[in-house]
């Protein structure tokens, strides 16, 4: 880069890439509260569901109780973990997906690749952005347990740390295969209908909306390929008493298979993002 | 003193979408500070050879150089001496029209004043509106802003004015001589020749992904082709028309030859550069041409304003 056609200019420092990084991510976060598709189906999705399961469960009694009816958890607490991983996948594959497919063909995409911005710092700012949200959403998630739902939180703090690695893990997880998964839809139109069954049907299997314990044993090896169920597993380690470890398919939380099945999707989903990822679909 | 090296140089440009040849051999450069003017109907491989030097696309055979760079390796650095205004562009548009410019102005190393930038394009107006709230016109503007926003060194303009009111087409005039005067090199293309004939120093016209004439935008077309007409009505009614290089001396030979009275419905009509262009562009069409117009992104939604060239092609 040596030719300057026009001779004396102040010759500033270029932005770095981390400070765009930063710029981009309050700026998608901006956008992200100002789309309200997003604000619906992605943020307060999970608020939605676990209101509506409380409302129609909780006249038959409590879950996991004993025998003469003493014991269990209120529906609300044992769906809040479900919710919580919900929101994840959510926040990160429904989100990402959608709106990463929906610029690539709005052009949103084509322009950026027209300035120095660096694709990383483009990276940065999505998965900044879903990070600041999905903290938001789980955090209020929390708050409107306790509070209105009066659902008994953990005290203990290495239930927290449970707590936040399994979340940390999952996010970026789950922007990672948003990012892969908006290559597949062939218009910005579609992505929707692309995305949302994959992630619904995920949702079904993996525990968030039907109790995982009791999906046929199929079911739940086939939702043990994916990670949303290790998130939710994870959650229930942290919300649910130590009982109900003993419903789980090994008899235990098994929370070094969730850093180990989160492990292998963040990389996976990470080396997909990379592959497919383009300002442009470059032609022949 | 050594000559500066021109800001964009290609040489025999081609570009082939499976079979189909876009653009056959272009060849041409522009001069730092330039402003040229590529010029063809749609479908010729104005957008096609304008998005090659922009990085967009890669080109099948030829050299290009833009600003010394191979557009193909161009890098952030070089990307941040580029100025991109597209053709289409129909994103959401959340942001504010300042919020959008101020997010914009941050990836350059040293960006124009966001609120100059926004007068400049006239949007002053709307600065607190967001981008999804503008009619089609202004969001144009915005597109043009955020070209110019980074104080780019090479603006490429891609029809840039397609909505405008004739307003906003000489506000825009004035932003573009403003750019000119500073030194920026510019490349057009535009389907309104008289906006080509205001801001271009020089032009190009495409036509089948062909080059088929290029010069200053005084001269293109050859000296014949600006020849002008004398045009009257005769006293049997009927329209004449004589084409000459003098035709102050036709006329005062009519008026001789009608013992002083005056013709009627006399004009002398000087060729513009659209009739220059389409003579030109009719004339290629004429010569079978190969396959190459089919294939481009000029092959846009129909749009009422290109009326031109749908007149051309018919």
């Amino acid at each position: 880069m040596s030719a300057t056609v026009l001779g004396t200019r102040p010759q500033n420092k270029a932005p770095g890439t981390l400070a765009l990084g930063l710029s981009r991510i309050g700026y998608e976060t901006r956008l992200y509260f100002r789309s309200p598709d997003t604000l619906l189906f992605t943020f307060f999705f999970p608020f939605i569901m676990l209101g509506i399961f409380t409302a129609a469960f909780s006249s038959s009694g409590n879950i996991g109780a004993n025998p003469d009816g003493t014991g269990g958890v209120s529906v609300g607490t044992y769906y809040l973990p479900g919710m919580l991983a919900a929101g994840m996948l959510l926040s990160g594959v429904q989100n990402l997906a959608v709106d990463i497919a929906g610029e690539k063909s709005d052009g949103t995409l084509k322009r950026l690749g027209g300035t120095p911005l660096s694709p990383l710092s483009y990276f940065l700012g999505k998965i900044g952005q879903v990070f600041v949200t999905a903290i938001l959403q789980a955090g209020l998630l929390l708050l409107v347990a306790r509070l209105v739902l009066d659902i008994a939180l953990p005290t203990e703090p290495e239930k927290w740390a449970t707590f936040a690695w399994v979340f940390v893990f999952g996010v970026i997880t789950s922007a990672f295969l948003g990012i892969a998964l908006a290559a597949v839809p062939r218009s910005g139109r579609s992505a929707t209908a692309v995305v949302a069954p994959v992630v619904l049907v995920l949702q079904f299997i993996s525990g968030v909306y039907l109790q995982f314990t009791t999906l046929p044993e199929w079911m739940q090896n086939l939702a043990s390929i994916f990670p949303l169920k290790w998130m939710a597993q994870g959650m229930r380690s942290v919300f649910l008493p130590e009982s109900f470890a003993a419903a789980e398919q090994s008899g235990t939380w098994d929370l070094p298979w969730v850093a180990g099945a989160l492990g292998i999707w963040l990389v996976l989903g990470l080396v997909l993002s990379r592959v497919t990822f383009r300002w442009i679909r470059r032609d022949a | 003193m050594t000559p500066t090296p021109p800001a964009v140089q290609v040489r025999d440009l081609q570009k082939s979408y499976g079979n189909v040849e876009a653009v056959r051999g272009v060849s041409f450069s522009i001069a730092a500070g330039e402003t040229f003017a590529l010029l063809g109907p749609n479908g010729a491989g104005k957008s096609t050879t304008i998005e090659i030097l922009e990085g967009y696309r890669d080109r099948s055979g030829g050299e290009v150089s833009v600003l010394g760079t191979d557009p193909h390796r161009g890098g952030l650095e070089w990307k941040a001496r580029l100025g991109i205004v597209l053709q289409t562009s129909n994103e959401s548009g959340n942001a504010t029209v300042t919020e959008q410019l101020r997010h914009f102005a941050g990836f350059y190393p040293h960006p124009r004043d966001v609120d100059e930038v926004i007068d400049a394009a006239g949007l002053r107006e709307k600065a607190k509106t967001r981008v999804s709230k503008l009619s089609g016109g202004q969001r144009r503007r915005v597109d043009v802003a955020l070209g110019i926003i980074g104080r780019p060194e090479l603006l490429f303009l891609d029809e840039p004015t397609t909505g405008f009111d004739p307003e906003a087409r000489h506000q825009f005039w004035h932003l573009i001589r403003g750019l000119k005067a500073e030194g920026t090199t510019i490349l057009l293309t535009t389907h309104y020749l008289d906006e080509a004939a205001q801001l271009g120093d020089r032009a190009g016209i495409i036509a089948g992904g062909q080059l088929i004439d290029i010069g200053p935008l005084d001269k293109i077309g050859g000296a014949d082709a600006r020849v002008p007409v004398v045009r009257w009505r005769d006293g049997n009614g009927l329209v004449r028309e004589e084409r000459t290089s003098r035709p102050a001396q036709v006329v005062a030979e009519l008026v001789r030859s009608l013992n002083g009275a005056e013709p009627e419905d006399l004009e002398v009509i000087r060729p513009s550069l659209e009739d220059v262009y389409l003579s030109l562009v009719r004339g290629h069409e004429a010569i079978p041409a190969g396959t190459g117009a089919a294939a481009s992104t000029d092959e846009g939604r129909p749009d009422p304003s290109r009326r031109t060239d749908k007149d051309v092609r018919a």
